[in-house]
């Protein structure tokens, strides 16, 4: 054990022996700690480049995952003596149910393990009973009990947040916000089948259908205070009605639309205004012919209508913008549950979802705007008699046939997304016609979020489009005059000179496109127009007029000093146009050529438009492609240039014929080069647009582009949400675009250079 | 005409025009903001003129002509242009005639054909004001507690004195503010944390948490000490005000607190002028804004710019010069280098914007959580390092001007002859030992050259900024006396936003523009000094290297 063990000292001994001694064995320490530093150095930089990109997928990914449902408790009906359940709900974070029953028992239980934690009761008189029910929509609001004798009963249940322990404990309690007196609806005391109640602002509005088929609306107002108080006034309404039973009554937030669904399917709606005039009514079948109307409720927001039908699918019919400003009723979109009867749907109470289910306990989740259907799940082998969303359907609630109540936890995210919403025309609320509509800041619950990408892809591109238009001639042709024909001399300021701008920081471009460009070519739009003809043309004919100047002049000027030349004369020639394009305005165009195109044309103009955005952007972009291209063009083989010249060819006639086709793949690369930067500049953009997300190609239009909508949205929009996580898609579009066209350029340039030194 | 528009002349002509318009645009644009940012700081001559309003009547009005516009378009922001738009107007004088607080606006437009009187009197006085911006009239008399004290032309001697007076209390009332009362909140402040954090972690040392909280009494009654004696001070500075009046005759009453420099245009000559012009200069350069950024000066931006940009190199250059070393001298080329050498191009193409959304996301949110959870649980829920800031912002800078130091020191690497790794691994030195000796003495240029366009770079990006860290107005520097001293965790200024914040966010455009011209002309400088040095030393780079291989 002793002598063939491995001895540390020895095996030191050996390696500073081969080392060189002490100081040896340093060095090696030294030279292989550098190694593996740089080594660590060098793969950390492109894991760092790798992490961005799955950082940012990582981000976007949970848009496209679907929505899963996962049963969490289930239990017999808590209190089940209390009767028959009529209304099913859920608090805030879940924890708390709801059950009101037909006796008028009001029993709050855990939603996990269903432990009854409070029953309150509803003072009913004697020999009345509960003849219908309804909620207005949310956790905490109203709940009105229709009786037999004609009267309505409402109550609004309240969950309180206290501490105990440092542990969150929710104490539910039942309020009476219009009385514990039962209130007369119907005035000849029918007892009231249906029901439906909306509350806004103090105010409650109950439309309630009598058992001999008339149409009560009711308002209660609040008069002491502006809270629930106990004082409220009473305002009635009468409608007689078409003959034929009635199975649904709705009504919209603002009580100001009574809709109600006879047996055969036919939507009957009537508008009043505050003091329940009728300003219009209508009707709309909603099934078409051969089907039935199994189940109708309002979408978040109240400007659609969900109708179920017996063949399985739902419809949403939305108002939407008419001819002469008149809101008309149309079938937006139809979603297909199941072959079977749907017979309840429950719309989420914070977004534009629902979920419906149907005869045989399917269930099915869908988005409005996106039209995904999100998830399909059987919830039970028994019929669901009832069924309820946690406001922020995070979970679900369901009562089957044989009694059980069952806790569903619900994970759907990012139900807006889908690739038809970002991508195609949409039909939303309200509009006249489907478009393409990014329009993304929440101003409460029922707003109906927009998220089209389409309108920011196009901005982008307009952007870019318009920026290569002024920047590409431009820098093209000075980089063929700068590589071909210029004195070397001039050739050494000029090339640092252009390449320079491109330091330039974009905030001074977007700033001066801003606040001095676009009021500048607002004021100057004919001259500056009328500049972009002139300057050329006095070009040629300073050209022209050139050679029969006295030859001293023309011996004064050498070879490749015509840029120098021609500067003042351009500053002369611009200077005139401007000055004298005033004057020329107001003859030709009476007084405006602004004016003149929108009312001879149509065109619009903003002050802010993508030819203010092409001619900053295309500044910013100029010394880009001017570099790359002057390089190709360059370095396109002295041999090649000398030998189309000794064969005859002019100086021009090689530039076209054999340096620029050499050199075209370089020149290429430059334009994409220049496209890319284009596509992802922030500031210029947004300072110069109105950053207006529009589609329209006009030159005097602004654009709203990826780049700057990232920039303005990002620090508002919160963590996590679907918002948030567009804007991270957004971000992951420009960084794959931008990486594809530099790649293709790098690429194009590899080649190019292989091929240049093979000639 | 005909046979000479086939000859090549014409198109090398044309050709050479594109060149002049390039030319002509940088050096315009570099032109504009030049004059525009340099004249803000030069006293104008103020005019006293009449003329005839709308109505017919006879109207006063002082300023400085601020610009003309000839044809009478409606120019958008000028404050009452609308109703001259009626008719057709040839040539109108934009005024700035001041008195914000009167007037409800700073600019005027006047049609030329209107002005019946037009002077410039001697008397006249332009007060630069730290509220309400210039005041222009003329002095009526000096006031002590609403008392009069001085009038017309003996008020001026006695106005000096005064203002001397003031300014020493205010700079001593400034002392207290800035410095004593923000150190000894910021010291509570801590000292607060740390009683919580103790709390949190039921610490078995009772008398630890005693001595802290006698600390905390200490320190707060030390605060009240100074505010008690601020609120002896400021009676004092406001007791003197100005009376003066305007073109119109209406008296206003200017507090001396509120003012920042007074002078009478029409009589300074050319050396005063120089010296109100230097003055207004330093404020610029070194004071702090005033009026939501309008006015004043822009040091936090200078320096919060600089700050970022010191932090950024700390990390961009050692990273950025280990990868290149990598790249060059130690990897085997082939996929894998190839592979980086794509990535890092790339890098440099992708959108600045880009990188501000993933610094926000995984620096500020990912990172920064992280921190605040570990490091900070006393501060919950205030984030700490969970919030944009210095350092995410330096962070973020710091990849996207990667490629930059990288570039440009594999170019250095590159052209570093082989003979003379060569010949010191010859003579038996290690890797590391050429590297450290020969190659690196050799590329320090280049590798400062990629430092100094990293630098330019990062000075004037503003997209990502605005996602990670940058604000309109921080409430203190990121360096200051308290301890840790650094605070890489505070939000900064930047000159970039500055310039987007107050060109494009600022209520008083018209009258904050100047302004904005002067910051962009102290970027543009700073920048293209900058770019200028790092092209000087790779041009002296390249010689030096062509001298040495052959």
């Amino acid at each position: 054990m002793s002598e063939k063990q491995f001895s540390r000292p020895a095996f030191f001994a050996s390696r500073i022996k081969t080392c060189g001694g002490w100081y040896g064995l340093w060095r090696m320490t030294k030279d292989a700690l550098l190694r593996y530093c740089v080594h660590a150095g060098g793969y950390g930089v492109m894991l760092m480049i790798a992490l961005m990109f799955f950082y940012l997928v990582a981000m976007v990914m949970p848009l496209f995952v679907g929505s899963s449902i996962k049963q969490v408790g289930g239990y017999p009906v808590p209190d089940s003596a209390a009767g028959k359940t009529l209304l099913l709900g859920m608090e805030e974070k879940n924890k708390l149910g709801v059950r009101y029953t037909d006796k008028g028992r009001i029993i709050f239980f855990e939603t996990e393990t269903g432990r009854s934690v409070k029953t309150a009761s509803i003072p009913l008189p004697e020999n009345v009973t509960i003849t219908g029910i309804s909620r207005e929509g949310g956790d905490q609001s109203l709940v009105a009990f229709g009786l037999s004798d004609g009267k309505a009963l409402l109550v609004q249940p309240h969950y309180a947040l206290t501490f105990e322990h440092d542990q969150g404990v929710i104490i539910p309690s039942i309020n009476f916000p219009f009385g514990q007196e039962p209130i007369k609806l119907d005035e000849s005391g029918e007892s009231l089948s249906r029901l439906a109640v909306a509350s806004e602002e103090g105010q409650a509005t109950l439309a309630v259908m009598t058992a001999s088929g008339r149409l009560v609306l009711t308002r209660l107002a609040a008069i002491s205070s502006p809270l629930w108080a106990s004082g409220f006034k009473i305002v009635r309404k009468e409608f007689t009605l078409p003959l034929g039973p009635i199975e649904h009554v709705l009504l919209d937030k603002a009580g100001r639309t009574v809709y109600w669904v006879e047996a055969s399917g036919v939507l009957n709606w009537v508008k009043v205004d505050p003091a329940f005039e009728v300003l219009s009514q209508g009707r709309q079948d909603l099934v078409g012919p051969g089907r039935k109307l199994s189940s109708v409720t309002l979408l978040n927001g109240h400007l659609s209508i969900l109708a179920g039908d017996d063949a399985g699918s739902v419809s949403q019919w939305a108002w939407v913008l008419g001819g002469l400003d008149q809101s008309v009723l149309q079938k937006l979109r139809t979603f297909n549950v199941s072959a079977q009867a749907v017979t309840s749907i429950e719309s989420e109470q914070r977004r534009k979802g629902f979920i419906a289910l149907d005869v045989t306990g399917k269930a099915a989740l869908f988005y409005s705007t996106s039209e995904r259907k999100l998830l399909e799940y059987r919830l039970s082998e028994n019929k669901i008699r009832m069924m309820a969303l946690a406001p922020r359907a995070t979970a679900l609630l369901s009562e089957s046939e044989d009694g059980r109540l069952t806790l569903w936890r619900l994970t759907n995210n990012h139900p807006e997304v889908s690739l038809k919403a970002l991508w195609q025309k949409i039909s939303y609320e309200s509009y006249a016609k489907p478009d393409y509509v990014w329009q993304s800041s929440s101003s409460g619950n029922d707003f109906e979020p927009k998220y089209s990408l389409t309108p920011l892809v196009y901005g982008t591109l307009k952007a870019a489009f318009y920026a290569l238009l002024f920047a590409v001639p431009l820098a093209l042709a000075s980089a063929v005059y700068t590589a071909y024909f210029m004195a070397p001399a001039m050739r050494k300021i000029v090339k640092p000179g252009i390449e320079i701008m491109e330091a330039l920081p974009t905030v001074i471009l977007g700033f001066l496109a801003g606040l001095w460009l676009a009021p500048f070519i607002e004021a100057h739009l004919f001259g500056i127009i009328f500049t972009l003809w002139v300057t050329p043309i006095s070009v040629l004919l300073a050209a022209y007029g050139w050679q029969y100047a006295p030859s001293s002049w023309r011996h004064s000027l050498p070879d490749g000093w015509e840029a120098a030349f021609l500067m003042p004369l351009i500053m002369l020639v611009v200077w005139l146009c401007l000055s004298f394009g005033g004057p020329m305005e107001a003859e030709f165009f009476d007084g405006g050529i602004k004016d003149w195109l929108s009312q001879q044309w149509g065109i619009e103009y903003d002050q802010r438009n993508a030819m203010v955005v092409g001619i900053a952007m295309g500044f910013a972009v100029i010394p880009g492609i001017f570099s790359i291209a002057e390089d190709a063009i360059f370095n396109v083989p002295r041999h090649l240039t000398i030998g189309s010249l000794a064969l005859g060819a002019t100086r021009w006639q090689t530039m076209t014929r054999v340096v620029l086709l050499t050199a075209s793949p370089g020149i290429f690369s430059a334009v994409i080069v220049g496209f890319g930067r284009a596509v992802g500049e922030t500031m210029i953009v947004l300072m110069a647009t109105g950053n207006t997300p529009m589609m329209d190609f006009s030159i005097f239009q602004g654009m709203r582009t990826l780049s700057a909508t990232i920039a303005i949205e990002m620090p508002e929009s919160e963590t996590g949400s679907t918002h948030s996580r567009l804007l991270f898609l957004a971000a992951l579009l420009l960084f794959m675009f931008t990486f594809v066209v530099n790649t293709l350029s790098e690429w194009i340039r590899q080649r190019l250079r292989r091929s240049y030194s093979a000639l | 005409m005909k046979s000479w528009l086939r000859t090549d002349t014409p198109w090398i002509w044309l050709n050479a025009a594109a060149v002049s318009v390039s030319l002509l645009l940088v050096s315009g644009l570099l032109l504009l903001i030049a004059i525009q940012g340099l004249g803000h700081f030069w006293p104008k001559s103020v005019a006293e003129m009449s003329y005839l309003d709308e109505k017919g009547q006879v109207r006063m009005i002082i300023g400085e002509i601020a610009g003309t516009n000839q044809q009478g378009a409606f120019i958008a922001g000028s404050a009452d242009a609308g109703d001259e738009t009626a008719e057709s107007v040839s040539f109108q004088y934009l005024i700035k005639s001041g008195n914000r607080d009167v007037n409800g606006f700073d600019f005027h437009w006047v049609s030329a054909n209107r002005i019946e009187r037009w002077h410039y009197p001697d008397q006249v006085m332009v007060i630069e004001r730290k509220e309400w911006g210039n005041y222009y009239g003329f002095i009526e008399s000096i006031n002590e507690q609403g008392r009069v004290i001085a009038t017309n032309l003996e008020a001026w001697p006695v106005l000096w004195t005064k203002l001397d007076e003031t300014s020493k209390r205010i700079k001593k009332i400034q002392q207290i503010e800035s410095h004593a009362i923000r150190k000894i909140s910021q010291q509570l402040e801590q000292l607060k944390l740390r009683k919580k954090r103790l709390l949190m972690e039921n610490s078995t040392q009772p008398d630890e948490l005693s001595l802290l909280e006698a600390e905390i009494t200490r320190h707060e009654g030390q605060y009240q000490r100074y505010l008690d004696e601020l609120e002896q001070l400021y009676p004092l500075i406001k007791q003197y005000t100005v009376v003066a009046r305007d073109a119109n005759e209406q008296r206003q009453i200017i507090p001396l607190a509120n003012i920042v420099r007074i002078y009478q245009p029409n009589r300074l000559n050319g050396s005063d002028k120089i010296r109100i012009y230097g003055a207004r200069l330093t404020e610029f350069l070194t004071g702090d804004p005033r009026e939501a950024n309008s006015e004043g000066g822009i040091f936090p931006a200078l320096f919060g710019t600089v700050m970022m940009v010191i932090v950024m190199s700390l990390v961009v250059a050692p990273l950025g010069v280990v990868a290149a070393i990598y790249l060059q001298e130690y990897a085997k080329q082939g996929f894998v280098t190839q592979l980086i050498r794509i990535a890092v191009h790339n890098l440099a193409g992708v959108p600045s914007v880009v990188f501000g959304v993933f610094g926000l996301g995984f620096f500020v949110t990912l990172l920064g959580g992280e921190m605040d959870r570990l490091f900070y649980p006393e501060a919950y829920p205030v984030p700490v390092f969970a919030t944009p800031g210095l350092l995410w912002a330096s962070l973020t800078m710091a990849m996207l001007t990667l490629p930059v130091v990288i570039v440009s020191t594999e170019e250095g690497l590159l052209r570093v002859p082989r003979s003379i790794r060569e010949g010191s691994l010859a003579l038996g030195a290690t890797q590391a030992e050429t590297l450290w000796r020969t190659v690196l003495p050799l590329v320090s240029p280049a590798m400062l050259t990629g430092l100094i366009l990293a630098v330019a770079r990062a000075a004037g990006e503003v997209a990502p900024l605005m996602l990670v860290g940058v604000v309109k107005l921080a409430p203190a520097l990121p360096v200051d006396g308290s301890f840790p001293f650094v605070h890489l965790e505070r939000k900064f200024m930047h000159l970039g936003f500055h310039i987007y914040d107050v060109g494009f966010q600022s209520a008083h455009i018209e009258a904050a523009r100047p302004l904005v011209y002067a910051t962009a002309l102290l970027l543009v400088l700073v920048i293209i000094c900058l770019n200028l040095t790092a092209v000087c030393i790779r041009n002296y780079l390249r010689k030096k290297y062509q001298a040495m291989e052959e």
